[in-house]
């Protein structure tokens, strides 16, 4: 398969899915935890390797949730602790992100892996670390990666369907009728976290925010419905990754630049344009 | 049988206590009136008979078993407040969550449980109201689908945290009407309320509450202007006749309670 290809297919995998499980941090109102679990994750990938001495894909992931779990765990302590909750976020996430910094140098030039790839991902490079079997290649380590944690996602979406929708929206009813919400708080906690390992090679810590927040924010723009919500940020996601690469191509610039562009200006467009909450039909109704 | 028995629970707020070593027992089929100023505990006692804030000490029986043993037996109705309305669903939807425990882990709503939903919501008057988005619903409306919620759930004890407020007159009517109908089946209901002029007509117990516990008993005996002073400090204002201290029916329209 052809370079482009693997490069669209990566960047169609990030935005999905980002985009599904952001869009349940948007409507659980945690969009900063996104924040801090994409700079904290850093911290578990170098964990992973001083452990394995690689940059191997499966303890690369188990380091973030590792540590994605970490992070949650301590901002919600911190929170208990009467820290308000964006001042624990911001505490716990700079913190953990600086010992990942450190850490790095003392990996120092034995793999690439430094602050800047971390940060800003280069998608353009994806389909040059293919997965080899026996001589054989099989794609980019990226498709393997993305598509594994997209269907582990789905999987456990599926699963606890109900018991994260009542969660979400009514946290204490949840907990009454018996409903585990603190288990699947930290359960979303690992899917975000695993999304943004996958999807870091491709487009950083820093734009992978804007993959696991803005689809999610534009759907709510376009829906009533849950079910829609979700798969509607999956599929903005998708869309923001195809006009991303296509401009990128078009006007030479960064391609994950590009594809969070897009999502902005999806959401800019949903923000005005949506049917019942868009900005231009509300003053139409009221004027 | 007593169908909910609470001894000695104390529960803080960061260290502030905010109620302390309140014990009551309320008896089976009775519709109980929780009453007390703003920031008096109501909800908090509510959410903390339930576990859903920790509490430092207390017991919390239901039926004389240990809460824990009996949750399958309660229903509760937040105050409306405290829910997401813009969140992306319709009231059907939100009837089904009251049937969550029924239908399990995993599986999703079957027929059966949908068709029970929509009865639920017919007995609120609500059923043209199932596919609307929550958001489109009026306060009335949206306390009636909780109340469809808690109906769907089938409960024996339910608690409900301030369900007149902000709503319109029927839907008064039917909040009332379901209480009685609980009440009839044998069920209990308790009630946080601030309301003082409607207290004797919706309540047959009356729990008055200020941090601790000023009185708890059967309307009359507890709904006494002296027990409403301590409950409020001194801050009732009666433009006429007083409640169960005049043996006047109807005497009740006129209390007032001056809030700071
Ligand atoms: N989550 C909270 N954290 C800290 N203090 C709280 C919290 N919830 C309530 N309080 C305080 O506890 C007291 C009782 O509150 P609450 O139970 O809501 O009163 P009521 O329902 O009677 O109006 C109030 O002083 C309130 O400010
Ligand atoms: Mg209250």
């Amino acid at each position: 398969m052809t370079y482009t290809l693997w490069i669209v297919i990566t960047g169609c995998l990030v935005g999905l899915t980002c985009g599904v499980t952001g869009s349940l941090l948007v409507l659980r109102k945690m969009s900063m935890i996104a924040d801090a679990i994409s700079h904290t994750v850093l911290l578990g990938i170098v964990g992973a390797f001083f452990v394995t001495q690689s940059l191997n894909g499966v303890p690369m992931l188990i380091g973030a949730a590792i540590v994605g779990l970490l992070t949650a765990f301590f901002v919600e302590t911190l929170h208990r602790s009467g820290v308000q909750s964006d001042a624990a976020i911001g505490v716990v996430f700079t913190s953990l992100f600086a010992l990942g910094v450190v850490l790095i140098a003392f990996i120092g030039d034995q793999v690439h892996l430094d602050v800047q790839h971390a940060l800003m991902g280069e998608i353009a490079f994806v389909p040059w670390n293919t997965l080899q079997i026996g001589g054989v290649s099989l794609g980019p380590v990226a498709v393997w990666m993305l598509g594994g944690v997209l269907f582990v996602n789905l999987l456990l979406i599926a699963i606890f369907y109900k018991e994260i929708k009542l969660s979400t929206f009514d946290p204490q009813y949840a907990l009454l009728i018996g409903v585990p919400v603190v288990f699947i708080h930290y359960l979303l906690m690992i899917m975000v976290s695993l999304s943004t390992v996958a999807s870091f090679d491709s487009v950083g810590a820093i734009l992978v925010v804007a993959m696991l927040i803005v689809p999610g924010s534009t759907a709510y723009l376009l829906t009533d419905k849950f079910f829609t919500m979700l798969w509607m940020s999956g599929a903005i996601g998708i869309l923001s990754a195809l006009i991303g690469y296509g401009s990128a191509v078009y006007f030479n610039v960064s391609i994950a630049g590009s594809m969070a562009s897009s999502t902005g200006i999806l959401f800019i467009l949903a923000f005005l344009f949506s049917p019942r909450h868009g900005l231009v039909f509300k003053r139409l109704r009221t004027t | 049988m007593h169908a909910l028995h609470v001894s000695d629970l104390t529960v803080s707020y960061d260290k502030k206590p905010v109620l302390e070593d309140v014990s009551f027992s309320i008896p089976n089929g009775s519709i109980t009136g929780i009453i007390g100023p703003n920031g008096a505990g109501k909800s908090t006692l509510i959410k903390s008979i339930l576990r859903l804030i920790p509490s430092i000490t207390g017991e919390v029986k239901v039926y004389g078993e240990p809460y824990a043993q009996q949750k399958k037996l309660i229903g509760y109705v937040p105050q409306r407040s405290e829910v997401d309305w813009d969140f992306p669903t319709n009231a059907l939807d939100v009837v089904l969550m009251g049937r969550y425990r029924h239908i399990g882990i995993f599986k999703r709503a079957k027929k059966a449980e949908i068709t029970w939903a929509r009865e639920c919501l017919q007995k609120v008057g609500m059923l043209g109201y199932a596919e609307r988005q929550i958001s489109q619903l009026s306060g009335g409306q949206q306390q009636r689908v909780f109340l469809a919620r808690a109906l769907a759930q089938d409960a024996m004890v339910y608690f409900m945290d301030e369900p007149f407020s902000g709503v319109d007159a029927a839907t008064e009517r039917a909040i009332i009407q379901l209480m009685k109908n609980w009440k009839q089946e044998g069920k209990t209901v308790i009630v946080v309320h601030h309301d003082l002029q409607t207290v004797e007509d919706y309540f047959d117990h009356v729990l008055l509450l200020n941090k601790q516990l000023v009185d708890f008993g059967e309307t009359p005996k507890v709904f006494t202007l002296e027990n409403l002073e301590k409950t409020y400090g001194g801050k009732i204002a009666f433009l006429q006749k007083t409640p169960s201290t005049e043996k006047e029916h109807h005497a009740h329209g006129h209390l007032a309670f001056e809030s700071e």
